[in-house]
């Protein structure tokens, strides 16, 4: 019985431990219009998962990072979620890439992965 | 007058004579009657307006003039989209298209292919790129090669299509392994650099369905200089614009236009000349710079 208990309790001292290292999910709200992104610096932290929501102000537009392989389509009145796990440090352009308009070309951002700092 | 030979000579002054063998024999294709050139053309953009290039108006113009000069003429000509510059406005849209079908009504040869960049027909679909010039994509033979123009702008996601690659797998299905193909088309089929939206979101299924094909060849635009490469046998060569150069990709932060030098005015721009040569299976690229007096 001493002994269950004992495992018991390494066990739920465990997962606390577990749960505590796990980061939480970061939201971050993107909106595109015509023919920007706000906000178009985006900083994360590698490991740290991130969710990111994108509205449309005004047409379709495209979300796509092709170097962290995400790509979301934005379609108005809608919120699409993009979950991911920066893996890697960098500065990662992101692009509309559903053509737009006269503008659509300028119409990017960049997400800059951050090393994780001590907790 | 400037005749072929000299356009040679001053392609090759400049150092732009690019000749791209297919070495793969094709010998049942090969008589004399069967080497021709053709002139590509692209990123004319009509209607634009901007620092980039103050000279807009006139560099289509010149550029119609210089391919007028050409002696001997060429079989036909490409162009290979973005014909006019974006504009949210329908009617202009059709104002723009109406402009350039006017402009290249002046070049002497008529036999001209035309296929829709993204600021023709991303827009509206095609629609009024279709009013004013045909289907987007379509086929053709001239001389013994196999010419297919592929649309990858219509989408404005970038995207062939299923439907246009189920067209494509049945044509190139008619075709012999090793038939002389030359594939037309505005986007990259490959990811050049997709931080730029240098890419066709699935390039990757229509370059699978090119691959058993032994003498592939793409000529496309969109990038507004020349690029030359590779996937696996299958070559790929990107043409100058009409209207202003980009930086070579990924050699800048931003895809912003070249600035326009005063003193050396249309630099960077220009169009080509292919010739097709049957053995061995060979494309010889001349660039020519805009010249003209228009």
């Amino acid at each position: 019985m001493k002994r269950r208990m004992l495992l018991g309790f390494f066990l739920a001292a465990l997962f606390e431990t577990s749960l505590a290292q796990k980061p939480e999910a970061k939201t971050v709200q993107i909106t595109a219009r015509k023919f920007t992104f706000t906000p178009n610096v985006v900083t994360l932290k590698k490991g740290v998962p991130v969710v990111l929501e994108f509205t449309s102000a005004d047409v379709f537009m495209g979300f796509n990072a092709p170097d962290l392989n995400i790509r979301a389509d934005i379609i108005p009145g809608q919120t699409a979620r993009l979950r991911f796990t920066p893996d890697k440090a960098g500065s990662f352009v992101y692009l509309c890439d559903i053509f737009c308009g006269d503008g659509h070309e300028r119409m990017t951002g960049k997400i800059r992965v951050v090393a994780r700092g001590p907790e | 007058m400037v005749n072929r030979r000299s356009f040679l000579k001053i392609a090759g002054v400049g150092g732009v004579v690019f000749a791209s063998r297919l070495a793969r024999g094709a010998d049942a294709y090969a008589t004399s009657q069967d080497e021709f050139f053709f002139v590509q053309l692209s990123d004319t953009h009509w209607g634009f307006q901007g620092a980039a290039n103050p000279d807009a108006l006139v560099t289509l113009p010149k550029a119609i003039e210089a391919v007028n000069a050409l002696d001997p003429q060429p079989d036909f000509i490409v162009f290979t989209g973005d014909l006019t510059h974006t504009t949210d406005d329908a009617a202009e849209r059709r104002k723009r298209l109406g402009g350039f079908k006017e402009i290249i009504s002046r070049l002497k040869n008529q036999k001209i292919r035309l296929m829709p960049g993204e600021h023709d027909a991303s827009l509206d679909r095609g629609a009024a790129y279709s009013e004013f010039f045909g289907p987007t994509h379509y086929a053709f033979d001239h001389k013994g090669v196999h010419f297919i123009a592929l649309d990858n702008v219509s989408d404005p996601a970038a995207r062939i299509g299923d439907e246009q690659l189920g067209w494509l797998k049945a044509d190139l299905g008619k075709q012999a392994r090793d038939a002389r193909i030359v594939v037309l088309t505005h986007r990259p089929l490959f990811p050049l650099f997709p931080a730029w939206d240098w890419a066709t979101r699935d390039g990757d299924k229509a370059i699978e369905l090119l691959m058993p094909y032994r003498n592939v060849t793409v000529f496309y635009g969109h990038i507004h200089q020349e690029h030359h490469f590779k996937t696996a046998h299958i070559e790929h060569h990107s043409a100058r614009s009409l209207i202003f150069p980009l930086p070579a990709p990924g050699s800048v932060p931003k895809r912003v236009p070249l600035a326009w030098d005063p003193l050396q005015p249309y630099r960077g721009l220009g169009f080509r000349q292919v010739e097709a040569e049957a053995q061995p299976v060979e494309y010889k690229i001349s660039e020519f710079p805009v010249v003209g007096k228009a």
